[in-house]
Parts: C-alpha cells; sequence; structure tokens
C-alpha cells in the first residue's frame, strides 16, 4: 500500500543537518540529524516491504532504505550529545496497519557497544531537542455548538479553532466545522492505524443516545444544555489531547481534520452500520481471545505495569465514582439553598418586628447568593475533577487495550513458529518419502514461514520497545495534566471560600443590626 | 478527655466487632452518657455548652432557683435524665438534690401546666420533642452493610462520623429538655407551680402521676377539637387590636417558619453529605497514592490529607447551622405555637364571655335567674380581662425574647461561617503552595 509513494530525493540523505521528509499517509515526520547518508542498500529480510526504514549508524547491514525512506531517527553516534536529560523518545511508527511493520532502527546499533534501548531513547532525547526548534506549541478550542438540521436527522456543529505556531501546519490560525461523527471518525481511522503497533490513543468520547435525542428533539432545557456543554468540552480535551502525541500529530489524518473545510462523512461510526457491526463483532473476538491467550511474560517490566494500571483502572474508578457524589450532593446543597433562601424571604416579610425582618430578607439574599456559588463549585467540580478521572479511566482502558495487543502479536509469532515447526516435521518426513516436487513445495513453505517468524519476532519486539515508550510518555503526560487540574480545581474552591468570606462578612453588620 | 472518651470507643468496638450492629448501638449509647459526663467537666466543650443555651437567653439567672442537667444515660430508646437543682427557697426541702426522669416525665410536666387554669394567660414553654436517634441509627445500619465495599480505615472514619452524629443528637435532646426546665423557674409564676416543684423534689418514680393509656387517648381526642375549636375562633371578632396583630402575625408566621425549618433541615443534611463524601474521596486517594509511583505520590497523598482535614471543617459548618439556624427555627416554631395556644385560650374566653353575654340578655328578657347570669357574666369577663392582660405581657416579651435570640444566633452563624470559610482557604491554600513547588 505505502508503496504508491513517491520517495523523497534521496540526494538529501547527504546532509548532516536537519532534514524533513513527508510523505501524505501519515508517515511520521520528524526533523532529525543525520550523521550519513541511509544507503538504498538492498533490504535485508526478505520479507521487509516496500516501505520506507530507518536510517543508521553507518555500515548498518540490516537497515533498508526503500523507496519511501521514512525517517526514524535515532541515531545516537559519539557526535551525538548523549548527556541530554531522560525525555520521551519519540517513536516513528510503522506503516498503515495492512501490511507488516518495519523493523526500526532500535533493532541496530550494536556495534555501538550499548544496549539498544538506552541508545535509542537517548538519540531519541537529543531529536526532541532539536526538535525544540519546532516546540509544541498548539491551541484547539472546540466552541459554538450550533444545532443544524431539524428532527431527528439534526446534529451539533462544532466550531473547532486551532491556533498554532508550528511550521508543520499551513496557517497560525484556522477554523472549521465538524460534528461529532467526525471526530468518531477521527478517532476510529487512529485507532485502527495505531493501536495495534502499540501506540496508545486517546480514546474519543462516548455516544450518548439519551442526550442526542433530547437534542434532536429539541428540547431546549437545563439538562440538554448541560449535556451539550459536556459534550463540547469532552472534544476539546480529545482534540487537545490527540494532538499532544507528537506522532498522531503528524497523521494526515488529523491535520485534515484540523484544517480541511469539507470532511467525507464517516458512516461507518454509526452503531448500525456494517463497520459497526464488525466491530461489534471484532471485540467478542478478542474478549474470547484474551482469556484464551497465556502469555509467557519474559520481561518483567510489562508484567508489572500491567499490575499497576490494573490497580490504577480500579482506584480512579472509584476515585471517579465518589467525585461523582460529590457532584450530586453539591447540586442538591445548592437547590436546597436556594429554596431555604426563598422560604427565609417569606419570614422575613412576615415578621413584624422591622430590624429583624430586613436581616432576615438579608439572610435570604446571603443564602441565594451562596446557592448560585455551590452550583459553581458544583460545576468545577464536575468539568475539572470528574472529567479529569473519567477521561483517564478511559485512557488507562486504551492502555490495557495496547498491552493486549502486544499479547496478539506474541501469541501471533508463536502461532507462526509452531506452523513452522509442524511444517519442518512434514519436511523431513517427505525427504524419507522421496517426493521431490512436495519436496520442493514444502521448502518453500518453510522458508516462507521462517521469514514470517522473524517477522512476527521483530513485530513483537517493536512493539515492546513501543508500548514502553509510550507508557514513560503517557505517565509524564499524566503527572503534568493531574497537577495541572488539580491544581486548578483546588484554586477554585478556594474562590468559592473567598466568595463565601465576603457574604457573610456583608451579612454580619445586618445581624447585629437588629435592635 | 477525648482520650478518655477513644480509649473507651476503642474498647467498646473492638468487643462488639463481631456482634451484630445493634447490640453495638446499644452499648455504645451506654457510653454515651459517660463520655457526657467527661465532656461537662472538660474545658473543650465550654463553648458548646453556651452554645447549648443560646436559643434561649437570659436563663437560670435567678439563683434562687438553678436547675441543670449534668447527665444524662442512654439505654436503647430510652434516655433517662438527671435533673440537679440548687435553690436557696424555703419551699424546697432540701437546697441541693438530683432526681432521674424520663423523658415521660418532662411530657407530664407539661400537659399539667398546660391544664392548670390558673396558668391560661401565660405562655407555656413548649415540651421538649422526644429524643430521636432514628436518622443516626438508620446511617449506621446503611454503614453496616456497605462494609465490605470500604477499606478499613474509610469505614473507621465514617463510623466516626456516625459516632459524633449520635452525640450530636443526644446533646442537643439533653438540651433541649434542659432549656424547658429553666424557662419554668426563671418565669415569676410558673416556677412556684406546685407540680413543677414535684417534678423537681419527689424521689421516686413519677410513673403514678404520668398518664395512663386511656388519658393519653383522652388528650388526642382533646387536641383533635382543639385545632377545630382553632378554626371557629379564629373566626371571633377581635376587640383589641394588639390581639388582632399578634393574632394575624402568629398565625402567618407558624406556618412560615415551619416551612423554613424543615428547608434549613436539608440543606444542613446536603452539608453533612459533601462531609462523608469528602471522607471516601480522602480515603480512595490515599490507596491511590500508595499504588502510584510516578511524581504523583506524593501529591495525592497531600490531597487526600487536605480532603480529610476539608471534611472535619465541613462537618463543623453542617453542625454549627443546625445548631445556630435549624435549631433555632425549630425552637421558635414550637413556641409560637405555644403562644398561639394562649391566644386560642384567650379567645376561648372571650367565646364564653360573649355566651354569657347572651345568656345575661336571655335570662333578662325572661326575668329568670338573672343574677345567676348576670355572675357568670362578671366571672366571664374577669377571667377575660385577666388573661388579655397577662396574655399582652406575655406576647410582647415573647416577641422581645424571640429578637433577641435570632440576633445572637445570627450573628454566631455568620461569625462562625467567615471562621470555617477562612479556615477552609488557608487549608487549600497551603496545598497549592506544595503542589506548585514541587
Amino acid at each position: 500500500m505505502a508503496a504508491e509513494m513517491e520517495p523523497p530525493p534521496l540526494g538529501d540523505a547527504g546532509q548532516t543537518d536537519f532534514r524533513e521528509i513527508e510523505d501524505g499517509e501519515g508517515f511520521f515526520v520528524s526533523t532529525v540529524t543525520i550523521l550519513e547518508s541511509p544507503e538504498p542498500s538492498s533490504p535485508d529480510p526478505p520479507s521487509m516491504p516496500a516501505e520506507g526504514i530507518s536510517t543508521n549508524g553507518p555500515k548498518q547491514e540490516d537497515i533498508s532504505l526503500d523507496d519511501d525512506p521514512e525517517d526514524l531517527f535515532a541515531e545516537a553516534t559519539e557526535e551525538v550529545s548523549l548527556d541530554s536529560p531522560e525525555r520521551e523518545p519519540i517513536l516513528s511508527d510503522g506503516p498503515s496497519p495492512a501490511i507488516t511493520p518495519v523493523t526500526p532502527t532500535a533493532m541496530l546499533t550494536p556495534r555501538m557497544g550499548l544496549g539498544t534501548a538506552e541508545m535509542f531513547e537517548r538519540s531519541l532525547d537529543e531529536l526532541e531537542e532539536d526538535e525544540s526548534g519546532d516546540t509544541f506549541d498548539m491551541h484547539i478550542a472546540v466552541s459554538d455548538p450550533e444545532k443544524v438540521g431539524d428532527g431527528m436527522n439534526a446534529y451539533m456543529g462544532y466550531k473547532v479553532t486551532t491556533k498554532t505556531s508550528m511550521t508543520i501546519f499551513s496557517k497560525n490560525e484556522t477554523t472549521v466545522r465538524r460534528r461529532f461523527s467526525d471526530f468518531l471518525g477521527l478517532h476510529s481511522k487512529l485507532a485502527s492505524r495505531y493501536l495495534h503497533i502499540g501506540y496508545i490513543v486517546p480514546p474519543a468520547p462516548e455516544k450518548s443516545i439519551v442526550g442526542m435525542t433530547k437534542v434532536k428533539v429539541g428540547k431546549e432545557d437545563l439538562s440538554s444544555a448541560e449535556f451539550v456543554e459536556k459534550r463540547r468540552s469532552a472534544l476539546e480535551r480529545y482534540l487537545m489531547r490527540t494532538v499532544k502525541h507528537p506522532i498522531l500529530l503528524k497523521d494526515p489524518d488529523v491535520m485534515m481534520f484540523l484544517e480541511s473545510s469539507e470532511l467525507p462523512r464517516a458512516v461507518s461510526t454509526q452503531a448500525l452500520s456494517g463497520a459497526g457491526i464488525l466491530r461489534m463483532v471484532n471485540k467478542a473476538a478478542d474478549a474470547v481471545n484474551k482469556m484464551t491467550i497465556k502469555m509467557n511474560e519474559s520481561d518483567a517490566w510489562f508484567e508489572e505495569k500491567h499490575q499497576q494500571f490494573e490497580n490504577l483502572d480500579l482506584q480512579l474508578r472509584k476515585l471517579h465514582a465518589s467525585v461523582e457524589c460529590l457532584v450530586c450532593h453539591r447540586k442538591e446543597l445548592s437547590v436546597n439553598t436556594a429554596s431555604f433562601a426563598k422560604s427565609a424571604a417569606m419570614l422575613g416579610n412576615s415578621e413584624d418586628h422591622t430590624a429583624l425582618s430586613r436581616a432576615l430578607s438579608q439572610l435570604a439574599e446571603v443564602e441565594e447568593k451562596i446557592d448560585q456559588l455551590h452550583q459553581d463549585q458544583a460545576y468545577a467540580d464536575f468539568y475539572l475533577f470528574s472529567e479529569l478521572l473519567g477521561d483517564y479511566v478511559r485512557l488507562i482502558t486504551a492502555v490495557k487495550g495496547v498491552f493486549d495487543h502486544r499479547m496478539k502479536t506474541w501469541s501471533k509469532w508463536q502461532d507462526t513458529q509452531l506452523l513452522l515447526q509442524k511444517k519442518r516435521e512434514a519436511e523431513s518426513k517427505l525427504q524419507f518419502a522421496n517426493k521431490p516436487d512436495k519436496l520442493q513445495q514444502a521448502q518453500d513453505e518453510i522458508k516462507e514461514l521462517e521469514g514470517k517468524v522473524q517477522q512476527g519476532e521483530k513485530d513483537f519486539e517493536l512493539i515492546s520497545k513501543t508500548i514502553r515508550k509510550e507508557v514513560s510518555r503517557f505517565e509524564k503526560e499524566r503527572v503534568k495534566d493531574f497537577k495541572v487540574v488539580i491544581i486548578k480545581y483546588l484554586e477554585s474552591l478556594v474562590q468559592t471560600q473567598q466568595q463565601l468570606i465576603k457574604y457573610w462578612e456583608a451579612f454580619l453588620p445586618e445581624a447585629k443590626a437588629i435592635a | 478527655m477525648y482520650l478518655l472518651w477513644d480509649s473507651w470507643c476503642g474498647v467498646c468496638f473492638q468487643k462488639l466487632a463481631n456482634i451484630d450492629l445493634q447490640h453495638t448501638i446499644c452499648t455504645f449509647l451506654l457510653y454515651i452518657y459517660i463520655f457526657y459526663i467527661t465532656i461537662m467537666t472538660s474545658t473543650i466543650d465550654d463553648s458548646d455548652k453556651e452554645k447549648a443555651l443560646s436559643v434561649s437567653v437570659d436563663l437560670n439567672n435567678d439563683t434562687s432557683l438553678l436547675i441543670d442537667i449534668p447527665d444524662a444515660l442512654c439505654e436503647r430508646d430510652k434516655v433517662k435524665f438527671t435533673v440537679h437543682t440548687k435553690t436557696t427557697l424555703s419551699s424546697f426541702q432540701k437546697p441541693d438534690f438530683s432526681v432521674p426522669r424520663q423523658h415521660e416525665d418532662f411530657i407530664w410536666l407539661h400537659d399539667a401546666l398546660v391544664e392548670t387554669e390558673d396558668y391560661a394567660g401565660l405562655i407555656i414553654p413548649p415540651a421538649p420533642p422526644k429524643p430521636d436517634f432514628e436518622s443516626p441509627r438508620e446511617k449506621m445500619h446503611k454503614l453496616g452493610e456497605g462494609e465490605a465495599t470500604m477499606t478499613k480505615e474509610e469505614y473507621t472514619k465514617m463510623k466516626q462520623e456516625l459516632e459524633a452524629e449520635y452525640l450530636a443528637v443526644f446533646k442537643k435532646t439533653v438540651q433541649v429538655h434542659e432549656v424547658f426546665l429553666q424557662r419554668l423557674s426563671s418565669h415569676p409564676v410558673l416556677s412556684k407551680d406546685r407540680n413543677f416543684q414535684i417534678f423537681l423534689e419527689y424521689d421516686q418514680d413519677l410513673s403514678v402521676r404520668r398518664k395512663n393509656a386511656k388519658e393519653t387517648f383522652g388528650s388526642f381526642f382533646k387536641n383533635m377539637v382543639k385545632s377545630a375549636d382553632e378554626v371557629i375562633i379564629s373566626g371571633i371578632k377581635e376587640v383589641d387590636d394588639f390581639f388582632e396583630q399578634e393574632k394575624t402575625f402568629l398565625l402567618d408566621y407558624s406556618s412560615k417558619i415551619k416551612d423554613s425549618t424543615a428547608r434549613a433541615e436539608k440543606m444542613t443534611r446536603s452539608h453533612k453529605n459533601i462531609a462523608d463524601d469528602y471522607i471516601h474521596i480522602s480515603s480512595t486517594l490515599s490507596s491511590v497514592s500508595v499504588d502510584d509511583n510516578t511524581a504523583l505520590k506524593k501529591h495525592f497523598e497531600k490531597l487526600s490529607d487536605l480532603f480529610e482535614k476539608l471534611r472535619k471543617v465541613e462537618g463543623r459548618v453542617a453542625s454549627d447551622q443546625e445548631l445556630k439556624l435549624t435549631e433555632l427555627l425549630r425552637y421558635y416554631m414550637r413556641d409560637i405555637q405555644a403562644a398561639k395556644d394562649l391566644l386560642y385560650r384567650r379567645a376561648r374566653t372571650l367565646a364564653d364571655y360573649e355566651n354569657s353575654n347572651k345568656a345575661l340578655g336571655k335570662a333578662r328578657l325572661k326575668s329568670k335567674d338573672v343574677a345567676a347570669a348576670e355572675e357568670q357574666q362578671q366571672q366571664c369577663l374577669q377571667r377575660f380581662n385577666k388573661l388579655s392582660e397577662s396574655g399582652k405581657r406575655e406576647l410582647t416579651s415573647f416577641k422581645g425574647r424571640r429578637v433577641v435570640a435570632f440576633r445572637k444566633n445570627l450573628i454566631e452563624m455568620a461569625e462562625l461561617e467567615i471562621k470555617h470559610a477562612k479556615n477552609n482557604m488557608s487549608l487549600l491554600q497551603d496545598c497549592i503552595e506544595l503542589f506548585k513547588s514541587s
């Protein structure tokens, strides 16, 4: 599939400075410092498809540069500063799903004498520093929900505004209109492309039949307004998370989504479409597979991380439930305070002692303001704290999905290996049976399978590597995210308390004035 | 003192960890009274004591008759109060004595006073409501059911909260009974009542004097008749402006204050719910932080701490609001009912007077029994005048009392809200500082 790619001029390869390669199929675009030219040497493993691959340090035989050189960076050569701080390595990813992924540079550089992983990471750090010329500077806002159309075919259109100074985008500021199914379509494309090779693709906000039906029907009440606001905010967070991922950012679908004014309608996201049903079947198959695959975990890191994420998942779900409870109770408090305020006002009216009557009316006013305060606090509780937790619960599901994909890859590899073994046995039997044509066939098959096995192994290693990086990036993001949001949330609590002080201090002289 | 309480609590709960919840409640309540003695002597709760008396001010100032309830015992549903009297009056046998009393004895005393003809022109202080442990008991039950889903420390914290709630209900009921007696003792007329004296002094069980079942039923019936009468009587034309005004005011106010009380209760309960939520959040955060090994670990710990502190403040907000606002409204709701009863009684005598006038007129027409009718009419008039006079006095002083109590409580509530909000703010700001710096 990728073979149709136009290879970039290989003459560029010789430069020692920054090169940018771009191709239209969602391949990773990066700036990279290459210290030697990638050689268009013949591909080593026979099964390597015509995909671009890594450039590497000189004399790397197993690299093959192809028609589409895909720029993988990471060469740590001596010139590269190796003491760059530990940062998230940016990994290039393989091509679209239909093709088996390409072995990355990570496999290479044994001659450096360093462990491939560390080298890789360090060189990637170096890369990131280079990349700081084009630092992550993007802001996406989702706003202006507008109902388009009428009746059951109506939908909400959202305005998506992208402000950025990054050079990969054609304009500094773009505005497009999108609908919810567009977002879902984007996510499904990204998921099909990246999930199975180990990238954590942020999940899209969930469909909600009840909510949307209310909107479609045109019910203009508080709950549907809240629903639209909730969705808008969720879509904004979804987009921000997606573009924060350096690889997903460069995906042409993402860029198309953000920039082009018209998008093809993503019909496959509908629940009852063919694609939808296929999805459901796949989900069921996956669930069964998960139970039957028993993987020999050779890497303790994965075991540990898997367990960690399971625990985190449980805890976050519990926390989420508690916070939802809090939101609910705070809303209740607001309602009860409002009703008390009304009744205090009536009490003040019927009180015949003038000063006390005035004080009671003031009390009613204070309580009314306080009820508004509680309502605002409930919104902050929800949009800051509760939604953060909800997002991370879904993200962790994506992470677990990625771990599952690794398991699947492993199992595929093992299956291929078993098949190879069987074929070998069959071949040895055939040797004694003396059937030359069948023998030849068997030998061909074996050669093919051997290639496949190697491929499977490489895939497995690749996905493991990718996951390691992704997880570390994820953790860093998580730390940042939580910190920022929690500070915001605490500040909202502080503000509420400040307002409370103000209101009660205003009331105090009134109360003292009762004679 | 709290240490004492904690150790008792600990013993109690440890022992009863395996026994079912009902027993736990039982024994727990038994231990409350021990606690009560301890807190009464501790300085920590002096402010609480002051709070306790604020619904009705200026009580217990007259040293000739000082009443208080120094301790109380709770068994199952029954609360036994120890009523302690210190007096310089010669009408009592001893200058300093205590008797045990039950809630029903208080009700008997109240009803006896209400039924005394002579006090018809007085506002009889409202009877204290029955001790009601229903709400904390229900919560305890729910907690028992939900025990499996919580961590150990969460469960302990929730239990602590519940204990605090039980204690609050207990303190309230003691306070309300105490205030009832103190209002009687500070009233110039009622303090001299014979039944009151018996109540204070009689060192044996008062049950012989209490209503038996038949009488209780009779009083229920009487109440029904009274309400029907009330409707009729409120239609009587009032001769006196003052009473006309009072009547309109009290009828209107009484319904409004009932409404306010109910809503204030709901509001307070919501506050308590939020405080409870903070407990769950705090404990979940601490379990998250245990598992986490990123930089977030410390943050989650701090956050968990913060929520724990916040919930204590929220709990105080809830209970202060309860005491200052809800209790205030509740008390005056009952007091206004007592004032309405006074008006009713007076209206009844007015009706009687008007009836006796008519009877006199008829007698004069028939020239029969004129003297008796005249006598009757005079009596009615006298009674009516007496009631009007004392009624006016009582109602005026009632209004004064009410205004002062409202003022005091509203000021205290505002001050406490400010104090708690400031507390919250400083806790939150400290936490934000820590977050930002690390």
